[in-house]
């Protein structure tokens, strides 16, 4: 059984999962590193499907990659590039190598990325793909064919609780979770009264959906800018952002944020972990985890 | 004759009102009249992560997102009751071999309720 699921199903424990850089060139030594440097804090790391619209490699060869090194994948599938015959064979692929934890999404429209002038696919959408996957879980194609044994899969999704509009979000996201999803890694959310309103909402009537909401390193008020500005569906309130442009040190006072919005972010109903992405690739990883009085592993 | 008439009828009407992109499987009743296949994504399911603050569309910044539009549709126009239930229901996946029919007949003849024999939905409940 995976980790990531017998600790979510089965015990109290807060779970910490991350993102698994995109891997462009640098081989098996790149994705070595890289595992090492995150495998002490996380129970489970996203294997990424093309993020923000640009190519990388594929979200099932790293997810495979990311295993050799001891790294527990959660395998995302976007409904941005694939069919739906590529999605359901991304989905066995994944499980012909054990890989169990799927996290299925909707995906950047191609106009995020560096290629926008690609043809989007979205032949299904993300509730779809969650729902064929646990049909597949029970032992069939979408056509109906036949798989034996079934593949086992435990299902994630992700949804957006700070974007409009704010009061359908907690029937969206249970409308995943009715389609199979046990598990919720939330967007990035700089709006701490919206995260808190969506997790009462889901938790009032899917106790039993974990939710696990996203904080992202970030340098300073650039950074921040750049989630406001370009990152699809994340808003900083001109408020947070002006409290870091001000501040004397800029890099301490985000860091003060993050954790702030972290330590709120455990306190509330449903919430059963923290996905951590960083772009920073230096010590701030450690920092935090260490702030968030985490102790690695090994 | 219908068969081949009833699509550009179909189209004639429903395109200046709701920019009907002839799926063939209509399901704005239950959108709030507001019709999924004019989001960029083409999602059936409601509305992407990538919403903006403003209620626009992440694609398109100067459209409202049809999924804002769809949810204050439902709530605010006066359509039946039984609509307004299906707005958060689970729907499949376009089927593309509808593409270009008339939904009317697809409707008649129930061919629009045809899913994948893989295709099942869990209790519309919790």
């Amino acid at each position: 059984m995976s980790v990531l699921r017998e600790k979510l199903e089965n015990s109290n424990d807060v779970v910490f999962t991350a993102e698994f850089p995109s891997v462009d060139g640098g081989g098996m030594a790149s994705v070595e590193r890289n595992a090492a440097r995150l495998a002490p804090w996380f129970d489970a790391v996203n294997a990424t499907d093309n993020p923000a619209a640009h190519a990388h490699t594929s979200n099932t060869t790293t997810a495979i990659a990311m295993k050799m090194y001891g790294l527990e994948p959660i395998m995302q599938i976007v409904c941005r590039d694939k069919n739906r015959l590529a999605i359901q064979s991304d989905m066995m692929g994944a499980s012909l190598h054990g890989i169990t934890n799927l996290s299925l999404l909707t995906g950047d429209d191609v106009t995020a990325g560096d290629e926008p002038e690609a043809r989007r696919v979205f032949d299904i959408d993300s509730a779809q793909a969650i729902n064929i996957a646990r049909i597949m879980g029970e032992g069939k194609y979408l056509s109906g064919r036949a798989i034996n044994p079934a593949p086992d899969f435990y299902l994630g999704a992700v949804e957006n609780a700070a974007a409009p509009p704010f009061d359908y979000r907690i029937q969206r996201a249970l409308k995943k979770y009715r389609a199979g999803a046990r598990f919720l890694q939330l967007q990035i959310c700089y709006h701490p009264d919206r995260l808190e309103a969506f997790c009462k909402g889901v938790a009032e009537i899917a106790p039993d959906l974990k939710l696990i909401p996203t904080l992202v390193l970030v340098k300073g008020a650039k950074g921040l800018g750049f989630m406001n500005d370009k990152v699809p569906g994340i808003d900083v309130p001109a408020s947070t952002l002006a409290r870091v442009q001000r501040a004397s040190d800029p890099s301490v006072e985000v860091n003060k944020l993050t954790l702030e919005l972290a330590r709120h972010a455990l306190t509330l109903p449903g919430v059963r972990g923290l996905h951590i992405t960083d772009f920073r690739h230096d010590d701030t990883l450690d920092s935090f985890m260490n702030d968030l009085g985490r102790t690695p592993k090994r | 004759m219908l068969k081949k008439l009833l699509p550009f009828v179909e189209h004639a009407l429903k395109a200046p009102v709701w920019d009907c992109r002839m799926c063939g499987q209509c399901v704005l009743h239950s959108t709030g009249m507001t019709c999924p296949m004019t989001c960029p994504k083409t999602l059936r399911n409601g509305p992407c992560g990538g919403v903006r603050e403003n209620g626009h569309c992440e694609v398109i910044p100067e459209m409202q997102c049809i999924w804002v539009k769809a949810y204050d549709r439902t709530i605010s126009l006066p359509l039946p009751k039984v609509w307004k239930e299906h707005y958060n229901e689970l729907r499949p996946p376009v089927d593309m071999q509808l593409q270009g029919t008339s939904s009317w007949i697809n409707l008649v003849t129930k061919r629009d309720q045809q899913v994948p024999d893989g295709w099942s939905v869990q209790g519309s409940e919790h």
